[in-house]
């Protein structure tokens, strides 16, 4: 749980809704002199990964039906895909001033195939098409709002576009205070401090404006909001504003207090969006959708550790590096976790790591033996290699996480997988203390000797990570002795 | 001081119901020695409960529950320091609020997920008040012989291991709660031990940061060395450097930030805590190291170097004489909770209560060995999970279904029975539905119903004796007992009851044997040529036909069969079904809206005034009721 980034269609559903609608903290009566369409225009198409000529076609005629305006003769499109992928213009994924047939081929051409980008490979699974806003390149802004301890950040550049470059260096910046109630800048702050660059007849409108994107952006606990080009067109009241790129980060954290929020801007009446299926969720609209990087989408393990993660007060954590790497961890602790693979990488095996993860806050019996099924599932597969794995049960001296029962959950996993250990040849290093750490060591010891795995066993007198180079480059500390005394060396 | 956030004589509130923190708490502060428990109450806003009890040592004592914030602060103006475990939605308000009492100095936040957002406007509130925020995300901190934040430090073997119970020269402030009690476990190893440590929490904005406890240790002229474990993400370790290279903080540093290994991956990954991502080159910890490093920081090769560094840090100032470590005092003994104990395994006691029928306690529900999912695929029915509960055995599925036919055909026998009669007569009063089905229950009996538990005894012992059919009725006349089971009001040989001839028809189908059914059989054969309504009627059919399966299931010995029958089984199947109907007509009653009912006069015969003076002729005391009782009616009359 954390700052998470949404979609370029969701982060526009949510600014089109609630920019008239937050409460905006200007010591001056808000005036709207901003117009934009009242119902947003975003089709969002989504394929399945390697979807064939007849399903893509599919999802296309079913979004002519939910998004009637598709088919408005004489439209003109962009199509892109939304899947949190920076510069698509650079990348070729971008397709400007299209009619729907030519947007619809151009999507055909592209759905569910991989797709390089920069340096990361991914399936191409999700568009964005909606309508061209034809207008000039001067016309053009960038905007930027991030948040650090003391504030939030408006950088605003008076040139947008995919060439914009080093905003850090030349936008205009202003800190918004944390105290926006008490402290909030008046107009003329806002004015000289960004807008200076910019016709006097527009910064009325962009201060109006920013006051407006700035209010959503407090209103619906945003982390981060770029967007660029900006494109403010003069009209003879006021001007007509169109974001027609964004990237937004959302805190997860905040969904208890705008989850519901989040959800009524996307609802399908307020997209004008025709309702196919009826889809019953706990709020008046779909649930905020944080999809993984590009390339980096949640395998089934990973997304089903993220779902346990969510459903319980304590903390699961599983991020696949490497599904053929040879070291594995079931390391308890978000510091001590960080630390095995911090050993890891510093013993040369950053290559050989196959996973980070975590288990902490005091996850009962079954949600640790889910956990560490979920891993050992993923050690065991594929064919056994010569050398054979490594598994690092580890973890600190925990405050209040019981050993004991922790460690019963992994031995029920032991039991489950114990084929699939002794044909993968894992050896496996356990170091842990904390509530009940002997009871722990000596059930995994036992467990150990009775399912036959190789294992070594050590409590806080070895070193938080002391298994690892012990494991992994046969550094013996002094002095240290394995639990329980006897258990003869792995190595 | 303005440095010390806690010595031997601070006071605290914990908000929230949290007695194992608590007693942590107390724990600490007895084998510390402290005079005053370091926790002057809670801060309970649910619920209305007004002390706790906890232990002080082996004692009992009883701590104040407060509702409310004001309250427990003008009771206790000598606590400045609050451990909030509000959760991470409430957290939030209820920080706000105590921010709003100058008394309080230090608030500790444990919540992990509180909103950004949040987490800012608590913090910049705090640092205009001058209060210091440990967490969000954190497990506290620690200051030996003198103050524990909540869960810090672990168990009390921890503490004792770690040598928590006496102060060191050590300072050390950590992000991650975890890692900050393997520093404890590491400073005592290496050193004369810990002075304080504070873990300032895993979120990306963390209420006080690496400086403002840096500044404080340097303050403190009791603190030698201090510890920084840093991570990647931010760059508040950089505030560090900057306060070293103005001269600012000038004693040793050892540290290090953990996540070197982000560098080295390919993708980004997200680790445990919300505030560990780079955002930029500098965030990194290879750079963090480095810069520290640079700036004269002791900062090991490896995390693992960092005990042997410290190490030499802390000899070296020991042979300059800067420490002086302290003589070691007695290891403090601390009575263990019997809980503990006995999840440790180091005691054990008789239960007062045994159950071998069904367990809760682990991953599925458990009836009689078989999990409840079990029972769902296998598709057992009600008679089933009966079987498994009264008799904690699976039962062929001839006799589970006999078990149904027997709910199903005692489930109602019209409003008119004493049963119906009363739950009726209970519901039109107003009760509620567990009162009107007791009610009606209460009436079941030797004469009500237990015709099922007679009949199965006085068949299944005639029987056993070998008694002929004729020879049992003709006992039963002499003894003028009326026969359980046998005999109806309407039914008769030629006009039979449908549902006896259901059970017979279903028993010689399907029954390995049908003895006490065929005798029970010959028994009406008798009674019939007597008088054409005495025939088996559907108590007398369900109960011979019951014992005939228990005895002839194979599931059973004949001294279970004798037992479960002894301990009223019939009573219960009778119970069982006839709960149906009874709730039944509670909510036909409900659902009629019918009123009160009051019996009409007459139709009860009054006889109260004559036979009670004709009897107790001579009794004074009697007579004087009864003549008043006269006197009434007179006037009523009248």
């Amino acid at each position: 749980m954390s700052a998470k980034s949404i979609r370029e269609a969701d982060g526009k559903a949510l600014l089109s809704y609630f920019l008239p609608k937050s409460p905006v903290f200007s010591e001056n009566e808000p005036k709207t002199l901003f117009q934009q369409g009242s119902t947003p225009k975003l089709a969002q198409l989504n394929f399945e990964s390697g979807s064939n000529a007849a399903a893509i076609e599919e999802v296309l005629s079913r979004a002519e039906k939910e998004y009637p305006w598709l088919l408005t003769p004489g439209a003109k499109f962009v199509a892109k895909p939304d899947q949190l992928i920076k510069r698509r213009g650079k990348s070729g994924l971008l397709a400007l001033n299209k009619t729907w047939a030519e947007a619809k081929e151009w999507v055909a051409q592209r759905a569910g195939k991989p797709q390089q980008v920069e340096h990361v490979v991914g399936a191409l699974t999700n568009f964005l098409v909606e309508p061209f806003v034809p207008h000039e390149q001067q016309h053009e802004y960038y905007i930027n709002i991030h948040s650090v301890r003391e504030g939030d950040w408006i950088l605003f550049y008076h040139e947008g576009g995919v060439d914009v470059g080093d905003v850090d260096a030349k936008a205009s910046k202003f800190l918004m205070p944390i105290d926006i109630e008490n402290e909030y800048p008046t107009n003329q702050q806002i004015a000289s401090a960004l807008f200076q660059h910019v016709p006097a007849d527009q910064r009325d409108v962009l201060v109006d404006f920013v006051n407006r994107l700035y209010a959503v952006y407090v209103d619906l606990q945003f982390t981060y909001l770029e967007i660029n080009p900006l494109v403010v067109i003069p009209t003879k009241d006021g001007a007509e504003v169109h974001y027609l790129d964004l990237a937004g980060k959302l805190d997860q954290t905040a969904e208890f207090e705008c989850g519901p929020k989040w959800a009524i801007a996307r609802a399908p009446v307020n997209l004008g969006r025709q309702v196919l299926v009826q889809q019953t969720t706990v709020d008046n609209g779909p649930p905020m959708e944080f999809p993984a990087p590009f390339g980096r989408e949640l395998t089934s393990e990973e997304a089903y550790i993220a779902e346990l993660d969510s459903k319980t007060g304590a903390s699961l954590k599983l991020t696949v590096l490497n599904a053929e790497g040879r070291i594995w961890t079931l390391v308890a602790g978000g510091g001590a976790s960080v630390v095995y693979a911090d050993a890891i990488a510093s013993a040369g095996y950053a290559d050989e790591l196959a996973n980070y993860g975590e288990y902490s806050g005091a996850p009962n019996e079954v949600q640790t033996y889910e956990y560490a099924k979920t891993v050992l599932d993923l050690m065991t597969r594929g064919s056994p290699v010569a050398d054979g794995k490594v598994l690092f049960i580890g973890g600190g001296i925990a405050n209040f996480t019981q050993v004991g029962s922790t460690f019963k959950g992994i031995i029920r996993a032991f039991r489950d997988y114990k084929t699939a250990l002794h044909a993968h040849k894992v050896r496996i290093y356990v170091r842990r203390g904390g509530p009940n750490w002997q009871e722990g060591l000596r059930l995994i010891k036992n467990a150990g000797e009775e399912l036959d795995l190789p294992m070594e066993i050590y409590g806080p007198d070895m070193h938080v990570s002391g298994i690892v180079p012990l494991a992994l480059k046969g550094k013996r500390p002094e002095g240290v002795k394995p639990f329980g005394g006897d258990s003869h060396s792995l190595i | 001081m303005s440095y010390e956030l806690f010595n031997n004589k601070t006071r605290a509130f914990v908000y929230g119901m949290q007695p194992r923190a608590c007693q942590g708490m107390l724990d600490f502060d007895f084998i510390c020695k402290r005079e005053v428990p370091s926790v002057a109450g809670v801060i309970y806003p649910f619920g209305g409960q007004f002390v706790t009890k906890m232990y002080w040592g082996t004692k009992e004592t009883l701590l104040p529950v407060y509702q409310e914030v004001a309250k427990a602060a003008a009771k206790h103006p000598d606590v400045d320091v609050v451990v909030n475990f509000a959760s991470s939605r409430s957290v939030y308000s209820s920080t706000m609020e105590l921010l709003e009492y100058p008394q309080f100095k230090t608030i500790a936040i444990i919540a992990e997920g509180v909103p950004e957002r949040r987490a800012r406007e608590i913090l910049h509130k705090a640092q205009k008040k001058g209060v210091t925020i440990i967490g969000p995300a954190t497990v506290g901190g620690i200051k030996p012989g003198c103050f524990k934040i909540g869960n810090t430090g672990g168990m009390m073997d921890n503490i004792v291991s770690s040598k928590l119970y006496r102060p060191g020269s050590v300072a050390y402030v950590s992000k991650s709660g975890g890692m900050s009690n393997e520093l404890n476990n590491i400073i005592a190893q290496t050193t004369d031990g810990v002075y304080e440590g504070v873990a300032i929490g895993g979120d990306r904005y963390p209420g006080t940061t690496f400086i403002d406890h840096i500044l404080r240790y340097q303050a403190d002229p009791k603190c030698k060395i201090i510890v920084l474990l840093g991570e990647v993400g931010g760059v508040e370790e950089y505030r560090v450097i900057d306060a070293i290279k103005k001269g600012i903080i000038t004693k040793p540093i050892v540290a290090w930030a953990i996540g070197t290994c982000a560098s080295m991956f390919k993708t980004e990954v997200q680790f445990g805590h919300a505030g560990s991502m780079a955002n930029s080159d500098m965030e990194t910890a290879i750079a963090k190291n480095a810069a520290m490093k640079a700036a004269g920081i002791f900062v090991p090769e490896t995390f693992e170097d960092l005990p042997e560094l410290l190490n030499k840090v802390y000899k070296d100032l020991v042979n300059q004489g800067t420490i002086t470590p302290a003589a070691e005092p007695d290891v403090p003994k601390i009575p263990i909770d019997y809980s503990w104990a006995q999840e440790l395994g180091l005691i054990r006691k008789p239960a007062s209560f045994i159950s071998t029928i069904s367990d809760d306690r682990g991953q599925e529900l458990v009836y009689a060995g078989i999990p409840i999912s079990e029972v769902f695929k296998e598709d057992i029915g009600v008679g089933g999970v009966m079987s498994l509960l009264w008799f904690r055995r699976r039962l062929p599925s001839y006799a589970t279904k006999f078990l149904e036919m027997v709910l199903m055909l005692t489930a109602d026998h019209g409003p008119a029975v004493s049963g119906a009669m009363n739950t009726i007569i209970t519901t039109r009063a107003g009760k509620d539905l567990i009162s009107s089905l007791v009610a009606g229950l209460l009436t079941i009996g030797t004469r009500f119903g237990g015709a099922l538990d007679g009949a199965a005894t006085e068949f299944t012992s005639a029987f056993d004796k070998g008694w002929s059919p004729r020879q049992f009725v003709d006992t039963m006349r002499k003894q003028n007992k009326l026969i359980p089971g046998i005999g109806h009001k309407v039914k008769s040989r030629n006009n039979p009851d449908f549902r006896v001839e259901l059970v017979k028809d279903f028993v010689h189908k399907n029954f390995p044997t049908t003895a006490l059914l065929d005798y029970a059989l010959a028994v009406e054969e008798v009674t019939t040529s007597k008088k054409d309504n005495l025939i088996l009627n559907v108590d007398g059919a369900i109960a011979v036909s019951f014992v005939d399966l228990m005895r002839s299931c194979g599931a059973f010995s004949a001294d279970e069969v004798e037992d479960y029958l002894k301990n009223g089984v019939l009573n219960g199947l009778f119970v069982l079904g006839r709960s149906i109907g009874l709730i039944a007509h509670h909510l036909d009653q409900k659902r009629l809206r019918t009123g009160l009912y009051r019996h009409p006069w007459d139709d009860i015969t009054y006889l109260v005034g004559e036979e009670t003076v004709s009897k107790s002729q001579g009794r004074t005391r009697v007579e004087v009721d009864a003549q008043s009782e006269t006197a009434a009616r007179v006037k009523a009359g009248n």
